[in-house]
């Protein structure tokens, strides 16, 4: 806090990169909001929890190995891969126990469940673990090429952009091209009808919260290793800004959560680079509360007319 | 045979929950000792528990598919047990005395660490009572209710610290800032879908809470601020002892000026167009209802109360910081509703004194305080959304049935 | 006799979509005129339009109330229409379904009263004989319509039938010049459907209402309305009384396939 912003190129660079970095991480999570939103029009309130429950498997798995005396890369493979696994398993569970029962319910009930949840899973890995911060290991590989410009971009921030814009592609690719993926569109369209043309309506929301929950838990596992520190609290505020992405990109848009995430990167990097750092939550939030008020469809979808 | 695939299902649920608990809660890892703690008991505890807890499960989801159909068909109605027995006036009136008498002899039986927690349940109970006006009766889910709540108590401890004004000077104040921001937020946001105003007014309270974390000048910042004066009376000089019973009688008063405002406000014209907005909004205009109006007097008026709850809260605690009034303060209140039954007086009432109460004086639930609010609000949804008391709809007096209040009639 | 609704060259966009192609239509004081046409061809937003769920593209609709008093109520808001004096029913029931019959109604009567927060705290003598007012008048109400001895019932257990008539009880409570009913007779069985026929006369007889009434019994249709206008794709393809539209051959073709003759 000795002195103001400065100005130069180099603290632009590493600020834009710095917001990059971050807006990509929010984008993965933002694709579970958006995906199931699409289907089931529910703010899954719990998905932030299930990033938070990802980085921590990978937190213990990776720390056990390392404790086993194993090193290196395949430390940061397994311990994504137990992470990914786990994270999709717990979305699936808590579709089935908290949402599946309330597909009938009028439209704020499975919203109040899904806080509930929230809070449940928070608590339950505060209560199983600890309150403390945790350091995690920095698995992330160092890349030496990247050394001349680690001043503007480190080995770290480069696998987060890219493993997102591959996670990304991945998604795409399955949602156009797989059967299951053309479900998932049929079902977003109109469930009813996709029941009617023999669709598993079911099994496609299932799919969705475990391809949207593993998709959170690699987000969880690139921010862990880039920040170094988990508690169980993280998925809350997190949550939140991945949802503000999503929305911003417009709710249900697979490209919308991706260019919703970057620019809410952007300006929570330039916002505390240039204006201030105390309040960075308060412009996510601030962002979130306008977008919502003043154009809830987002930038990218279109809003629609209530039928009577 | 039915039985046994019962029990293989259930044997798998809790292999499934076995594995999926296996990594948080059985592996702990101390990072610093580089050690790792195994905890294969709590495997053990997971495996029965989710084996058991399975059929139950089953036979409640089942209860509930049937319990769905004469609600449907017949209209054969008979009333639970428990309100049989309190529309009995031979019943509920002793009921009603001993309750009375209980909650004034409470700071006479017991210590005033117990008045204290008593004191604090009550501050609850008044909370849900002010959010169920908004969620229980209007239907607005309100996630950023605890921001009304920090508007009060702020300008209490505000003005109290820097003017010296007393409590009973601030007490309509803070509720008139409370209706104030309500409005202030309520008219941009409430034309919003329901889970949209859900997630808007979430922002907003958290908005709310980092401006007075970092705003140092204005609000001191996360040390908040403490010495806030107890309410007076009368310039009488109170011991704590004294001064606590004091606030636990000024509490009671205010929890029944709270119960009357709200009960006349359900059972009014304002009340009803909010029950019907909360069923169907476009059929509740197309009724010459204004919408935003209507909702933005109940975001309002719950914002009021808040608002008044924050000045006792503040003169009750004598200090404040913005770690009170984080989202998990608004979510414990949001399910004390839930739990309560939305838009049911005495539910909320009951919501409150168990969720407050329960993990005071269990003190081996106390650490499981949030995560019994957690799974309060999904089991209550997932089973029993009406809440524990369901809210009976009123009957009016009309035609024949008016007799005795107008007997002239044809 | 003086037009209580004028509607000029009316027409709804939705998006690339005419829902209604510069539609006229005028209802007199105490008539009964019919809108009819095949699924889709925009009766239900042609209501829409005029109950201002939606706001038109074009055109102009004007009401007068009271003989003299004419007024363009484009893009005014829902319920500043209701006020004015066109209530409606919906085509697919939208009941208060949690509350009981009479409460229902009593919404009804929820712009003709003005009880605020203050008098419903206060209860004083003026609040409670407006309350008083809203029951005895929502109960008349149900009595009339033949619902009063389910006063106390939640909505959502009448029968179907039933419920259609208090979606009509409801709209009646605002007191209306003007009422629109969408479909009243869907899913009615024979014996309900006569009812209703002798209830809709009654309440432009006895309570001086006009109706404009969205149907497809045609049995119905034409021994009630006054006038008849016809919608296919939103455009208004006939207008008259119901022997001319039973002999025109427009109106024949659009229904073509729908069995237009068949069940008259
Ligand atoms: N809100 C809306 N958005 C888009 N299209 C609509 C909307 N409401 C109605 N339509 C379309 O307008 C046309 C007329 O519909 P409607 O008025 O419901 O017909 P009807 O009541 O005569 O059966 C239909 O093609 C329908 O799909
Ligand atoms: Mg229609």
């Amino acid at each position: 806090m000795s002195s103001g912003p400065r100005f130069d190129m180099d603290y632009f660079l590493e600020l834009a990169i710095g917001g990059l970095t971050r807006g990509s991480i929010y984008a993965l999570i933002a694709l579970g909001y958006t995906m199931v939103y699409g289907i089931i029009e529910l703010i899954n309130f719990a998905h932030g929890e299930i990033y938070m429950i990802g980085a921590f498997t990978a937190l213990i798995v990776a720390s056990v190995l390392t404790m086993n005396g194993m090193t290196g890369v395949s430390v940061l493979i397994l311990a994504s891969v137990v992470a990914v696994l786990y994270a999709a398993a717990y979305g699936f569970t808590v579709e089935k126990i908290a949402y599946k029962p309330l597909r009938q319910a009028p439209r704020l009930s499975p919203l109040i469940s899904a806080i509930g949840m929230s809070i449940f899973l928070q608590n339950y890995v505060l209560i199983a673990q600890t309150s403390d911060f945790l350091p995690f290991p920095n698995l992330l590989p160092v890349l030496p090429f990247m050394e001349p410009y680690s001043h503007i971009m480190g080995s770290t921030e480069l696998i987060i952009v890219l493993t997102t814009a591959l996670a990304t592609a991945a998604l795409t690719f399955f949602i156009k091209f797989t059967k299951l993926g053309k479900a998932m569109r049929a079902t977003a369209q109109d469930r009813h009808m996709a029941m009617l043309v023999g669709v598993n309506v079911n099994r496609v929301i299932s799919n969705t919260f475990i391809v949207g929950s593993a998709l959170a838990a690699i987000g969880g596992v690139l921010i862990a290793s880039h920040i170094g520190r988990i508690n169980f609290s993280i998925g809350f505020i997190t949550g939140i800004k991945a949802f503000t992405a999503a929305v911003l990109g417009g709710i249900g848009s697979i490209p919308g959560a991706v260019l919703g995430g970057l620019v809410l990167g952007w300006t929570e990097s330039f916002a505390t680079g240039y204006v201030s750092s105390d309040y960075e939550d308060v412009f996510a939030f601030c962002l979130l509360v306008l977008i919502l008020i003043f154009r809830p469809a987002g930038i990218l979808g279109r809003s629609s007319v209530q039928k009577v | 045979m039915k039985a046994s695939a019962e029990f293989i299902k259930s044997f798998f649920i809790s292999l499934w929950f076995m594995l999926l608990t296996f990594p948080i809660l059985v592996i702990r890892v101390n990072t610093i000792e580089k050690v790792v703690e195994w905890r294969w008991r709590n495997m053990a505890f997971i495996g029965i528990g989710s084996f058991l807890l399975s059929f139950v499960w089953r036979w409640l989801l089942s209860r509930k598919e049937k319990g769905r159909q004469p609600a449907e068909t017949g209209n054969v109605e008979t009333l639970p047990l428990g309100r049989r027995l309190l529309a009995e006036p031979r019943i509920y009136r002793p009921a009603l005395t001993a309750l009375a008498l209980f909650t004034i002899a409470f700071p006479l039986l017991f210590s005033s660490y117990q008045t204290n927690i008593m004191t604090t349940a009550l501050i609850y109970v008044m909370l849900g009572l002010g959010l169920n006006i908004v969620v229980g009766l209007a239907g607005l889910l309100d996630l950023g209710y605890v921001a009304f709540y920090a508007v009060g108590a702020y300008s209490y401890a505000l003005l109290n610290h820097h003017f010296g004004l007393g409590f009973w000077a601030i007490l309509p104040v803070g509720g008139l800032l409370g209706a104030l921001f309500g409005i202030l937020l309520g008219f941009p946001v409430l034309r919003l879908r329901g889970d949209y105003l859900a997630i808007v007014t979430l922002g907003f309270g958290e908005i709310i809470r980092l401006i007075l974390e970092n705003w140092n000048a204005f609000s001191f910042g996360p040390s908040g601020i403490a010495n806030i004066s107890r309410p007076g009376l009368f310039g009488i000089s109170m011991t704590l002892n004294e001064a606590t019973i004091y606030i636990y009688y000024l509490m009671v008063a205010l929890c029944l000026f709270t119960i009357f405002v709200v009960n006349r406000l359900q059972d009014s014209r304002i009340g009803r167009a909010w029950i019907a907005l909360r069923e169907d909004e476009v059929a509740c205009q197309a009724m010459g209802i204004d919408k935003t109006r209507t909702k933005l007097t109940a975001f309002a008026l719950g914002a009021t109360w808040a608002g008044m709850v924050g000045v006792i809260f503040a003169a009750k605690t004598t200090f404040i910081n913005p770690a009170c009034f984080t989202f998990m303060e608004s979510a414990m209140i949001l399910s004390i509703v839930v739990l309560g039954g939305m838009g049911s007086i005495a539910g909320v009432i009951l919501g409150a004194l168990i969720l407050i109460l329960t993990p005071e004086y269990l003190r081996a639930f106390s650490a499981y305080r949030m995560l019994l609010f957690g799974t309060a609000m999904v089991l209550m949804m997932v089973f029993r959304p009406q809440g524990i008391v369901t809210n009976i709809r009123r009957v009016y007096r009309y035609g024949t049935k008016g007799k005795e209040s107008r007997p002239a009639q044809a | 006799m003086d037009s209580v609704l004028t509607v000029n060259s009316l027409t709804m966009n939705f998006g690339g979509l005419r829902a209604i192609d510069s539609v006229d239509l005028e209802v007199r004081q105490e008539q009964i005129v019919a809108l009819i046409g095949p699924n889709g061809s925009g009766k239900t937003t042609f209501s829409n339009c005029l109950t201002g769920i939606y706001e038109p593209t074009e055109g102009d609709i004007f009401i007068s109330p009271t003989p003299g008093g004419r007024r363009r109520i484009n893009g005014i808001k829902i319920n500043r229409i209701a006020e004015m004096g066109i209530a409606r029913t919906f085509q697919n029931i939208r009941l208060f379904s949690n509350m009981t019959v009479l409460e229902n109604v009593m919404i009804g009567r929820h712009c003709r009263a003005k009880a605020g927060v203050l008098g419903a705290v206060l209860r004083g003598r003026k609040t409670r004989r407006e309350e008083q007012e809203i029951v005895d008048r929502s109960y008349e109400i149900l009595v009339r319509t033949g619902l009063a001895d389910q006063a106390d019932e939640p909505a959502k257990n009448l029968p179907y039938g039933a419920q259609r008539r208090l979606e009509i009880a409801r709209a009646l409570a605002t007191e209306p010049f003007l009422l629109l009913l969408d479909e009243p007779a869907a899913g009615m069985n024979p014996r309900e459907t006569d009812e209703l026929e002798e209830l809709i006369v009654r309440i432009r007889d006895e309570a001086k209402i006009s109706i404009l009434m969205i149907e497809h019994d045609m049995r119905m249709v034409m021994s009630l309305s006054n006038r008849i206008i016809v919608l296919d794709y939103g455009e208004k393809i006939a207008e008259g009384t119901a022997a001319q539209i039973w002999e025109n051959p427009d109106v024949i073709k659009a229904y073509l396939g729908e069995d237009f003759h068949g069940d008259a």
